[in-house]
């Protein structure tokens, strides 16, 4: 069951705009492929992303997976308790396993990401 | 006639064929152009096991190996006794035959002893965590150079000019690749220049990398050195040589941030320069950064402690274009030697061995230095190999002395102009007093130096 | 469970004598500087050496390995590793040679790396060989260094930028491309399982280095259409590498050199019988053509036909890729090998290889998919699809191997093929030992569909059960006294 109050990419990154900025992690979906996370690379706070550059890595035993930026924007905070934790990434993908948040993007950018409804055909299902 | 290793009966072949659904071998090449298929191979026909042991025997007799002769040749290369012990446990199959541990079920002998090597590899180098080694101690300066471009994230590498010339030589060749930046700190007097580093420690640079005891055999003070190097930003890359490190303060007490190096002394022959053991070891911070095999500790299904690979995701498997290496052999039996050996010498023995190389090379250095016409040519500390300044010219000397049976040294002109007449001496376990009392007799013997007394 | 060496020993115990020191000792301060000698030993074990030799040898016995065990590992080539091969590398005149020696005390050496140089070249259709490399992995690194350099000598070094690479590759290839400033392409291959040509004609320009392919590729099938490729590649401007992994179906039959490609490496740990020793030591000899001679690392071994030297003299070489000449214990190793075989015995070598594997794709596959069900080569690849939907995958079946004496194969790769299990028997296997991995396999597609629970808690025999992987990722444990 995909949030309705996110949008989504076609590399399975989703985003929710809360109080001002987006708050950005990755789907159910790709957790479930890339099986365990135990380790997540994090961007520095204060570097400049353009929408759909890599800004970071997730890494599960098997597999290793880039992240791109949904929406342009400053990082204005990475989520801490990923290094102690990776695995909130797996239980609370949409909740606690959020990963950066960014800050000012535009409403262009927004556009451009997929609805849920995109998103869901996309997984196929 | 049989063929070696190759069991099969015709008949069974032709059993094997009608489970296929063909007639012949040649059937089962049917894709494969007829154009290409027509050549000869220059390769002696087959032969017994009898013959081959002849043939191979024949070649190594062509040659005249140290055992043979008194060598003081080392220039890392060592030649070191290894305890028999050590060739015992190579000769257990399980261990000379297993592959690769990657299904961790059945190799947790590899797996465990590969951590123990990066344990006591951990323990000599004052860092806290080793990979599982590299192919030697050449490849591994450009691995931990690119390492610290990675962490750093800046683009030059330093490297001191008494590194060894030939993992220098391998530097510039890898740093070929990503066009990393590479610069060279000369020498001042046999040792590293501090005020032209000072100039070159620019916030471009990634990392030193310097070698200790350095290639000439000398040993500086690390702590100001890399004091220096952090104050610049930069990472501190120490080459060093495990055989010292029982006496040698180790590397991640006085600052290094990587460290790597050769560990071919400890259980493995000089084999006319391979198959070695590299090693690499770093701070906990750089974990993740290290290239090649990592093995780690962990728990299986029944609780029970056990070893697996881990960090996987960072080698060439799995990250295909973004591993931090394409390395995908670890030198596990190598390694094993190694492993072998340190745990019969123990941290007493280390320092023992250190000591008796120290000691002697001392002894050896201070008679040569009083010959007439001789010189220690860097006036500064050394550990157990020296720069030997002759009065004649380098080859003339070591080519008189091969015929007395004496490999005196390793000539430097090639690499250190200013060393021309200059032999890189090398004492350690097996050169006794004995033999090094003969390298000072055979040395005063020469023409050159009894002309020198003449005059 | 065996303790660690750090569990075993006591204060003291050491028992291993040195020589005494038998010279007159001067104080360490005196000889080195005081900041510089070591203020705590490290914390290495005390342990006797009777301790030390159980522990190794109750360690061995934990292992599977290929003289107790058959590794049909595709892409490996576990190949029996012959004893002589062992006493020879271990012959005084070549264990105790410093590669620093004058050449005139090291003249069989010198005719040994000579020898097996030719023959690696005649067996690859090759012009030269460096037998500097390590492993296969640094051969190939060392091949697209040439192949960079000789762009750069035309011209045309800034403008090729590209190296392609089939979906099916190994890892190692699009790594070393990266390692050395590439970028990489990847092509499709098609519904038959190789290149699809098509695709590669899209991609090729002028900003073609080169493609890395190998043939037999990953899936085991011959690339029919390689003159074809070699062609267009050619045509283009770029090279052609060859990854030497799967040397092993071909050897005697057809050649890389003969097929088109200008430079390859070998694994002589593979097809030359060298062992695998746990990880390594191997060795990645680097054969070119003609126009990439000029780039070969140096020193290379010349000879006059009497006397053998080092030479230097390559102006345009891409320098050393490492110290010293190469991993020679593993040469000798090879060069036994293939003075064993011979001419004759290295073409039925690999016959044997590609008669084994056919033999037990026919033996399967009515129980297990076979998505490219042509004749194979040395190995050939299923897909565990069809016992995924009943109730066990592809690892899990390959645990279920280890309990009846078999080492897993290769699994999950090549990445194209789902749930893929790749099969490489060698050619020293009886067919007595073919015959019982059949067995086992078709047993554990009957489990599978009886009984899958058997196969998914597989391996039940082994030493130890399932390993947590992700603890060991979430929370290193990679030294024991530095957590």
């Amino acid at each position: 069951m995909l949030p309705t109050d996110c949008l989504y990419t076609q590399t399975h990154e989703y985003l929710r705009v809360q109080d001002g900025s987006a708050v950005v992690g990755i789907t159910t979906h790709a957790t479930e492929q890339l099986g365990d996370v135990v380790f997540v690379e994090l961007p520095a706070v204060g570097r400049v992303l353009q929408k759909g550059e890599s800004f970071g890595v997730v890494e599960s035993v098997k597999a290793v997976s880039d992240l791109y930026a949904p929406v342009g924007g400053t990082v204005v905070a990475v989520n801490e308790a990923l290094e102690g934790q990776p695995g909130l990434v797996n239980e609370d993908s949409f909740g606690e396993g959020w990963i950066i948040r960014l800050q000012p993007f535009t409403e262009a950018d927004l556009a451009a990401c997929l609805s849920p409804e995109a998103y869901a055909a996309l997984i196929g299902g | 006639m049989p063929f070696n290793y190759l069991p099969h009966t015709e008949a069974e072949r032709l059993e094997m064929l009608a489970r296929i659904g063909v007639a012949s071998i040649d059937d089962l090449y049917q894709a494969v152009p007829d154009s290409l298929r027509h050549f000869e191979l220059e390769i002696p026909p087959s032969a017994s096991e009898l013959e081959v042991n002849r043939r191979l025997s024949s070649l190594a007799a062509r040659n005249v190996p140290t055992s043979q002769v008194n060598s003081f040749l080392g220039a890392g290369a060592q030649r070191r006794y290894a305890p028999a012990a050590v060739d015992w446990v190579l000769h257990r199959s399980e261990f000379l035959t297993a592959y690769t541990p990657y299904q961790p079920e059945v190799a947790q002998g590899t797996l465990q002893v590969i951590y123990e090597f990066q344990s006591l590899i951990c323990q000599m180098t004052g860092l806290d965590v080793a990979n599982a080694s590299l192919y030697d101690g050449s490849t591994a300066v450009p691995e931990a150079a690119f390492m610290a471009m990675r962490i750093t994230r800046r683009p030059r590498v330093l490297i001191a000019r008494d590194v060894h010339p030939e993992y220098r030589e391998v530097l510039a060749t890898y740093a070929s690749g990503p066009h990393a930046d590479i610069a060279e700190v000369p020498l001042s007097g046999g040792m590293l220049d501090r005020a032209r580093l000072a100039e070159l420690l620019t916030p471009e640079v990634a990392c030193l990398v310097v070698q200790v005891p350095s290639f000439l055999g000398t040993v500086q003070d690390m702590h100001s050195l890399a004091e220096q190097v952090h104050a610049a930003g930069a990472l501190l890359v120490v080459v060093a040589d495990p055989t010292s490190l029982g006496i040698l303060e180790a590397p991640g007490a006085y600052g290094a941030d990587i460290v790597v190096g050769e560990a071919q002394a400890f259980g493995n022959a000089v084999a006319f320069g391979g198959p070695y053991v590299g090693f690499m070891a770093c701070r906990e911070t750089f974990a993740r950064q290290m290239p090649g095999r990592i093995v780690g500790q962990t728990l299986d299904s029944r609780g029970q402690r056990c070893f697996t690979l881990t960090m996987q995701t960072r080698e060439q498997h799995i990250r295909r274009e973004k591993a931090t290496s394409n390395i995908c052999t670890n030198q596990a039996l190598n390694a094993l030697a190694a492993t072998v050996h340190m745990a019969v010498l123990g941290p007493t023995g280390l320092r023992d061995l250190g000591r008796i190389g120290l000691q002697r090379a001392h002894a050896l250095a201070e008679k040569l230095a009083r010959l007439p016409g001789f010189s220690l040519a860097i006036d500064a500390p050394f550990f157990n190999e020296f720069v030997l300044r002759l009065p004649a010219d380098a080859n003339a000397t070591t080519t008189a002395l091969a015929e007395r049976g004496i490999l005196p040294g390793v000539a430097l002109g090639h690499w250190y102009p200013e060393y021309a007449d200059c032999l890189l001496v090398s004492v350690t376990e097996l050169n006794t007093p004995e033999d090094c009392d003969r390298l000072v007799d055979a040395l005063a013997d020469l023409p050159a130096t009894r002309s020198v007394v003449a005059r | 469970m065996e303790p660690l060496l750090f569990e075993l020993g006591a204060p003291g115990r050491h028992d291993a004598k040195l020589p005494p020191v038998g010279v007159t000792e001067r104080p360490l301060e005196e000889l080195l500087p005081a900041g510089m000698l070591r203020q705590a030993p490290p914390a290495w074990p005390e342990i006797n050496e009777l301790d030390v030799m159980r522990h190794f040898n109750r360690l061995s016995q934990l292992n599977f390995s290929i003289d107790t065990n058959f590794y049909p590992l595709g892409s490996c080539t576990m190949k029996y590793n012959p004893k002589i091969n062992e006493a020879m590398a271990r012959l005084e005149g070549f264990a105790h040679l410093h590669p620093y020696q004058p050449s005139s005390m090291t003249q069989g050496a010198l005719q040994l790396l000579h020898e097996l140089e030719r023959m690696l070249a005649s067996l690859t259709g090759m012009a030269r060989v460096s037998l500097q490399p390590a492993a296969g992995a640094h051969g190939e690194f060392t091949g697209i260094l040439m192949i960079r350099a000789y762009h750069e000598s035309r011209g045309e070094g800034a403008t090729r930028t590209k190296v392609l690479v089939p979906d099916s590759a190994h890892g190692t290839n699009p790594a070393t491309a990266a390692l050395a400033g590439y970028d990489v392409v990847t092509i499709r291959s098609n519904e038959r399982g190789l290149v699809d040509v098509e695709d590669l004609r899209r991609h090729l320009g002028p900003d073609t280095a080169a493609i890395m392919m190998t043939n037999p590729n990953t899936l085991g099938l011959f690339e029919e259409e390689i003159v074809t490729i070699a062609g267009l590649v050619h045509e283009a401007g770029g090279l052609l590498y060859y990854d030497g992994a799967n040397l092993n179906a071909i050897m005697g039959t057809v050649r890389p050199g003969d097929m088109g490609f200008d430079v390859m490496h070998m694994n002589l740990h593979k097809t030359m019988s060298t062992p695998h020793g746990g990880g390594g030591p191997g060795a990645g000899p680097v054969a070119v053509a003609e126009r990439l001679v000029p780039f070969l690392p140096t020193p290379t071994v010349e000879t006059d036909g009497q006397t053998y030297w080092l030479s230097f003299d390559r102006p345009a070489s891409i320098g050393r890729v490492r110290a010293f000449l190469g991993n020679f214990g593993v040469l000798v190793r090879a060069y036994t090998y293939l003075v064993t075989m011979g001419a004759d015995g290295i073409v039925q070598a690999s016959q044997d290889a590609v008669l084994n594997a056919n033999y037990i794709k026919a033996s399967l596959e009515d129980r297990f998919d076979v998505p490219f069900n042509q004749t194979c080569m040395h190995e050939f690849v299923i897909s565990g699809d069809r016992q995924k939907a009943q109730g066990a995958n592809t690892l899990q079946m390959a645990k279920r191997l280890i309990d009846f004496g078999f080492h897993p194969p290769t699994v999950y790769f090549p990445l194209i093929v789902h749930e893929a299990m790749m099969i490489e028997p060698t050619d020293t296997e009886s067919k007595t030992t073919l015959d019982g991995f059949i067995s086992a396999m078709r047993t554990i597609a009957d489990e599978v569909e009886a009984s899958p629970d058997l196969v998914r808690q597989a391996p039940h025999t082994a030493p130890i059960g399932r390993v947590d992987e992700v603890m060991a990722a979430r929370k290193p444990n990679l030294c024991f006294t530095c957590r």
